[in-house]
């Protein structure tokens, strides 16, 4: 029932806040939506939490929550909440600007919440195909607010990113025909064969060859949707391009999901097949995503693609985390997704006034952020300080859990692993100096930064860092045996 | 009709879905594609009528009548009606030459045969020899996207991919269950419309749809 409702508040603001269009509350209204979506989402993990159910909790057929979704769950209406509190300033400047016209704010809005709905359905479905129909919808949602600006690079980045996420995910759902195809010998055609809580009980009995291929399809098409290398080229585009605030949610939270269903169908294989097969493949895949992203942090110029690089390397660590399996690699996963995602976004809102401030996204021009604004400036440094893994940030623990979990099991990795993770605090550190310090250039725009998101989420990843509360232990390490 | 027949049929019809793949890699006209690409969903409808009727799945008569309106006249229509308002009839030009792609092509079957052997020797469905044509059509769906450079002909490749998704959805496993069925089908007809509006953009931000001209994003070009 809570389940329904939650799903039900974003799918009817995004028909609401498109009837209402662009009137001077429609910013408030998605604010409004979002935070109702927070609320109830809180109240369901403390539904969760309270009952104290060690496994899932099923609702009819078609959803289901466990330790591994839920808190996935409200990271997703939580930073959607402060991005749309960011969203309102920050595109008020835009339109003041001239960059967008109000019919465009309609779409704007109303996508926004639409793009929600897609990411927390795609998290509680039971059903393997609606996941996929949900993964798509979050792409068709997203692929024409990054050509919002219809600048000739911002339809370039939206015309690649449709094009091979709908490359990367038709694949997909050949895997989840092969997957659908093993389970319908076993238990007959129709819903259940689509069902993870069916498909977990009755893994024994799938054919492992079948779910061989199937995991090959599954690792290509949602892998690139997590943006791994050699799948990539679409990110780097698609988040730079875009308003700020869908780089935030696109970076934060959309490869976040994308990972959760990658993860879900590596589970899976592997039970079916005995082994770490399917962990090895991400390994690989995660590997190389590290190293590329971290070597290509140097060479960029503009700051939300740098930090679209950025994205690429953690989600290569995560997935090499998931990868590697084991206790403590996953739980370190686990928290890297949380950390990444909160500080992610920060980074992208400080960023996005960074570049309104020097009305360009290019690095060089981009300068002296302490002195013109202090709050954007020391929480850009915060920001990169926590997404480099310094200490006492929230990184630096899953990071440090996941080294000491890949010397523990694979110690031969661990050097290349460490070498990403130095390549890219050095290139991070290079650029932020000059952009930080230093006097800013004097033809600099004024702007009304809002802040409460940048150091609400800095908050949350330094005492995390710090301390992990009960719940949240909890939740991990029952998720750590659900992935196990 | 018999199980062998229905077979035989179902063999036929695959063929020609195969056979409209070819003719989609050879085609140099995009009026030509579109009436291709139109067969092809023909076939498809087709061959899902005859899984329905043959394995009595009721459900399947809704996926195979929503393919027939979806891909044999909503889409072709669309993708025709965009093609004349933007005066595109000119030739396709393929980045590689036809010949070479026709072999890629014969070589992207003979895999897909190969990798889907698991498969075949697993099923016991009536259409479980057609798995292999279904990735055969995926991949040179996938084939055409690449060796292409226009915008349209690539939506065509796009759609093509989906043609032999939908295919192996029906020959493996005689359809996904229904609610999937629809919501792929609702996905596929937003993935169209949004098409439209890209090719519009592209048209008045380029001028042109050739997507070579797309290459300023590249590596340390940005301004």
């Amino acid at each position: 029932m809570i389940i329904t409702t939650l799903l039900g508040v974003s799918l009817v603001s995004a028909g609401l806040l498109a009837l209402v269009g662009d009137r001077r509350m429609a910013p408030d209204l998605n604010i409004l939506a979002s935070l109702v979506s927070f609320v109830i989402s809180v109240y369901l993990a403390f539904d969760v939490y309270s009952s104290g159910t060690a496994g899932t909790s099923l609702v009819g057929d078609y959803f289901f929550i466990d330790a591994f979704n839920v808190y996935l769950v409200v990271l997703t209406t939580f930073v959607s909440t402060t991005t749309a509190v960011f969203s309102r300033n920050y595109m008020k400047f835009e339109r003041g600007h001239g960059k967008v016209s109000g019919g465009r704010m309609r779409f704007y809005h109303a996508m926004y919440q639409l793009f929600i709905f897609a990411m927390l359905l795609a998290l509680l479905a039971n059903n393997v195909g609606v996941l996929w129909i949900s993964m798509e919808l979050a792409t068709l949602a997203t692929v024409l607010l990054v050509s919002l600006y219809r600048t000739p690079s911002s339809v370039e980045a939206a015309w690649k990113y449709f094009i091979l996420c709908g490359v990367g995910i038709a694949l997909a759902l050949f895997g989840t025909i092969l997957l659908y195809f093993a389970a319908e010998k076993v238990v007959g055609s129709g819903v259940q064969g689509l069902l993870w809580t069916n498909l977990i009980k009755i893994n024994a009995k799938l054919e492992p060859r079948i779910l061989a291929l199937a995991f090959i399809f599954f690792m290509v098409g949602y892998g690139t949707k997590v943006g791994l290398v050699p799948l990539h080229s679409w990110l780097p585009d698609a988040h730079s391009e875009g308003p700020t605030p869908i780089s935030a949610v696109l970076s934060g939270l959309l490869l976040n999901i994308a990972l959760y269903a990658l993860v879900r169908c590596k589970v899976l294989v592997n039970l079916s097949m005995g082994g770490n097969w399917a962990g090895r493949i991400m390994m690989g895949f995660g590997l190389l995503s590290m190293i590329v992203a971290s070597l290509s942090l140097f060479r960029q110029r503009d700051i939300k693609r740098m930090f679209a690089y950025s994205s690429i390397e953690h989600m290569g660590i995560a997935t090499f985390a998931f990868g590697l399996g084991g206790a403590m690699a996953t739980f370190g996963a686990l928290l890297h997704m949380l950390m990444h995602s909160l500080t992610k976004s920060s980074i992208f809102f400080t960023a996005g006034y960074a570049s309104q401030l020097s009305g360009t996204q290019n690095m060089v021009h981009i300068r002296g952020l302490i002195k013109a604004n202090p709050l954007v400036g020391w929480g850009l440094i915060f920001g990169v300080m926590a997404i480099a893994g310094t200490p006492p940030f929230g990184l630096f623990a899953s990071e440090f859990l996941i080294l000491t979990a890949s010397m523990k099991q694979i110690p031969a990795l661990t050097p290349l692993v460490l070498f990403a993770l130095v390549v890219a605090f050095a290139a991070l550190f290079r650029k932020l100096q000059p952009m930080v310090f230093g006097d800013p250039s004097p033809d600099r725009r004024e702007i009304n930064a809002s802040v409460l998101p940048i150091y609400l989420h800095m908050g949350l990843v330094l005492a995390l860092g710090v301390f992990i509360p009960v719940f949240l232990q909890k939740w991990f390490l029952e998720a750590v045996e659900i992935l196990k | 009709m018999t199980q062998n027949f229905a077979t035989q049929v179902n063999n036929i019809l695959a063929a020609f879905i195969l056979l409209a793949s070819f003719g989609m890699l050879a085609q140099r006209r995009i009026y030509g594609l579109l009436v291709i690409f139109a067969w092809q969903g023909f076939f498809l409808a087709l061959s899902a009528g005859v899984v329905a009727y043959t394995a009595d799945i009721k459900h399947l008569y809704i996926s195979a009548a929503l393919t027939l309106v979806l891909k044999v006249i909503v889409l072709p229509y669309i993708l025709y009606s965009l093609v004349n308002r933007l005066n595109i009839f000119r030739d396709v030009e393929p980045l590689v030459n036809i010949p070479t792609t026709m072999l890629i092509g014969i070589a992207l079957v003979i895999f897909s045969y190969h990798l889907t052997a698991p498969v075949r020797e697993l099923s016991t469905l009536f259409t479980r020899t057609t798995l292999a044509v279904a990735l055969s059509t995926v991949l040179l769906g996938f084939l055409m996207m690449i060796t292409r450079k226009k915008a349209v002909t690539q939506v065509i490749g796009f759609l093509a991919m989906e043609n032999g998704l939908f295919f192996a959805a029906t020959s493996a496993t005689y359809g996904m269950p229904l609610v999937v069925e629809l919501g792929v089908a609702l996905d596929l007809l937003i993935a169209a419309l949004i098409f439209g509006i890209f090719i519009f953009q592209i048209r008045t931000t380029f001028d042109t749809l050739d997507l070579r001209e797309m290459e300023k994003l590249k590596e340390g070009s940005e301004t």
